[in-house]
């Protein structure tokens, strides 16, 4: 038993002909990120304080689909969620319809450890998050051209995507991709980390702007506690994929579950409910054990992943890796 | 075993002092709501249908905490939430924030069948609402004189409650505190006798074994703007699946920790408990110090419901000629 960490960038149709200057810079970023949480957890840091660390650090960074660099409603605007748990205590906070504040997942961490409540949504969380002095920026610091560009590409195929280019007939894809200089890429929904320490505390974080030309007002899995983040006393999941899909399948809580009721391992617990329980090219989830074990099972093309144990395991990738 | 089952609730959590006059009356809304699910089941109304009929009947009526009768939030005004799903495919729609929707439960039914989305909230909910054509009326519509009442008592008392619905004999706090000292149990913090039951919900199997869920409230009475529960949370306040259908009310944020309805319908899965089974298993094991109720029924025909709340207002009935209201 000792520590371990997971976290992802987003779960999608993520093509492997992507140009290195498309995946380079958030690999990197990855290892960045996973190196933070590695090290606040060697300094005994709590988890929870780790997972929203590094989620802090994936919203900040302009290529994942949470923080600056969010995608768009189909106004334009982003509208940002994010939720957090605590699994030994259960308390957690979750935020839907942010705007104008940073780092949704601070606010989040807020509801839960300053208010009676779990969940606080659209103005009623943005004047929450001034009243605790959260810094809050003009909603323009979060829009990116390639952002734009994407909600453009929608809007013109007419389909709410999970911000990466639809399984589409083949020609038709190289024709946007040609179109966007090869942009139509992976830069997909949520960010999440998870995060257990030596004592077997656990934590999940979650994070996102949510589906490019989502409806204004449409909230996702990521802040619906048991769908897209859960965490007790079993394990801690984060998950990512179609929200929709999410929600329906409870991913997060069925991992936990499974484990409890059906007394699987947490491998195979996520590993089922990734490929039974969710149509597949949906969904991916990290997840960690109380005893230090780590899963990041996908059923899509690819999903921006990385991991460390204690016992120095490591793992950053996009893609299968050959054994899967 | 097999044929329709039904129940509603009207919430968990009641003051055992509450006036035998509204405890009449809340039965006789419930026995109302429970035979028109029951004209609809005989008349092979498929199980989504019946559960938003039953609801959108509660929230029309002022006695309970949903749709006209809401509970206010800190600043006066009323924001409901309401979510709804079919068991056959899991398909779902939720709503959050919604302030000029006659009907929530409707609205979200509309969310499931007519968005590419699960669950819309604020001025999302509110547009589409509008270009959906649904009866929309102003704010005020909602809010009755005796929540106005309620609300002045829990800023006086400073502090979130349940929505109040027994009358005092003043309305100052002195009397709140007077039949606060007098009787021990609490509820989110409050004094049984200054909290009242929130949420309301329908849960429904048809002939053909399908289930579905509902569940539609004005929420905590003095909440911040922008507070959601557990009501409009799939896996939280409502689940349907293939095994069973569940609505769930209470203290809100006890109801999320647990994933509550989702719980009930993951031990039947998992574990292979059957439903009251599962239901009292819920209650026991996954409430910690939270206080909650719910209502399911299975694909089998069977009805239960659980809590661990000093009562919850509730109706159920199956086919077989089963019936039943009840508070306690």
């Amino acid at each position: 038993m000792g520590w371990a960490i997971a976290l992802h960038g987003g779960a999608g149709d993520i093509p492997r002909s992507l140009s290195p200057d498309r995946h380079l810079p958030r690999e990197a970023a990855l290892r960045h990120c996973l190196q933070l949480g590695v090290s606040a957890l060697q300094s005994h840091a709590h988890p929870l304080d780790v997972v929203e660390l590094v989620v802090r650090e994936l919203e900040n960074h302009p290529q994942f689909n949470a923080g600056k660099g969010s995608v768009l409603t189909t106004d334009g605007t982003v509208e940002m969620e994010a939720c957090i748990m605590d699994g030994k205590t259960m308390r957690c906070g979750a935020v839907s319809g942010l705007t104008t504040v940073v780092n949704a997942v601070s606010v989040a961490r807020l509801v839960m450890d300053k208010t009676p409540h779990i969940y606080l949504g659209f103005q009623g969380a943005e004047a929450f998050a001034r009243e605790h002095g959260l810094e809050t920026v003009d909603p323009s610091h979060f829009i990116t051209p390639g952002n734009i560009e994407r909600l453009k590409q929608a809007k013109e195929a007419n389909r709410v995507q999970i911000d990466y280019t639809q399984p589409i007939k083949q020609d038709e894809k190289s024709e946007v991709l040609a179109a966007n200089g090869g942009s139509g890429d992976s830069q997909i929904g949520t960010v999440g980390c998870v995060a257990v320490d030596r004592d077997g505390n656990l934590a999940t974080a979650t994070s996102t702007g949510g589906l490019v030309n989502k409806m204004v007002g449409r909230i996702g899995d990521t802040p619906v506690i048991g769908a897209g983040t859960y965490a007790n006393s079993y394990c801690a999941v984060s998950a990512t994929g179609r929200g929709e899909a999410v929600i329906r399948a409870t991913v997060a809580r069925d991992v936990a579950a499974l484990m409890e009721y059906k007394g699987l391992s947490l491998q195979e617990a996520a590993a089922y409910v990734v490929g039974e329980r969710v149509p597949q090219g949906t969904a991916g989830l990290v997840a960690v054990s109380a005893s230090g074990e780590v899963t990041m099972p996908f059923n899509t093309t690819g999903m921006f992943r990385a991991c460390a144990t204690e016992d120095g395991y490591t793992e950053i990738g996009i893609w299968p890796t050959e054994q899967e | 075993m097999g044929g329709w089952a039904i129940a509603v609730h009207g919430g968990a959590g009641v003051d055992p002092n509450l006036p035998l006059q509204r405890q009449e009356e809340a039965k006789r809304l419930l026995t109302r709501c429970l035979n028109l699910g029951i004209s609809a089941l005989r008349s092979n109304l498929p199980a989504i249908d019946v559960v938003e009929l039953v609801v959108r009947e509660l929230e029309s009526d002022p006695l309970f905490n949903s749709g006209r009768g809401s509970a206010l939030t800190e600043k006066g005004t009323v924001e409901m939430e309401a979510s709804i799903m079919d068991g056959t495919k899991r398909r779902c729609g939720a709503v959050s924030g919604v302030t000029t929707v006659k009907n929530p439960v409707s609205l979200a039914r509309l969310v499931m069948d007519k968005s590419p989305h699960s669950y819309l909230a604020f001025s999302g909910a509110e547009d589409f609402a509008r270009q959906q054509g649904v009866q929309m009326v102003e704010n005020d519509y909602f809010i009755t004189e005796e929540n106005v009442g309620m609300l002045k008592l829990a800023k006086e008392a400073n502090s979130i409650m349940f929505d109040y619905r027994i009358p005092l004999p003043s309305t100052c706090s002195a009397g709140a505190a007077a039949a606060a000292a007098h009787n021990p149990i609490r509820m989110n913090g409050l004094p049984i006798s200054v909290y009242a039951p929130e949420t309301v919900g329908c849960t429904v199997v048809d002939r053909q074994g399908r289930c579905a869920a509902a569940t539609s409230t004005g929420g905590l009475m003095n909440k911040k703007i922008g507070r959601s529960g557990d009501s409009p949370l799939i896996g939280s306040g409502t689940y349907a699946g293939k095994l069973c259908g569940v609505s769930c009310t209470g203290e809100g944020e006890a109801i999320i920790r647990a994933t509550l309805a989702r719980d009930v319908a993951a031990v039947m899965e998992y574990k292979g408990l059957g439903l009251q089974a599962a239901v009292d298993f819920v209650i026991k094991e996954r409430l910690d110090e939270g206080k909650a109720g719910l209502i399911a029924v299975s694909n089998k025909g069977e009805v239960a419901c659980g809590f661990n709340a000093n009562g919850m207002f509730r109706g159920c009935a199956t086919e077989d000629g089963f019936m039943e209201v009840g508070i306690w």
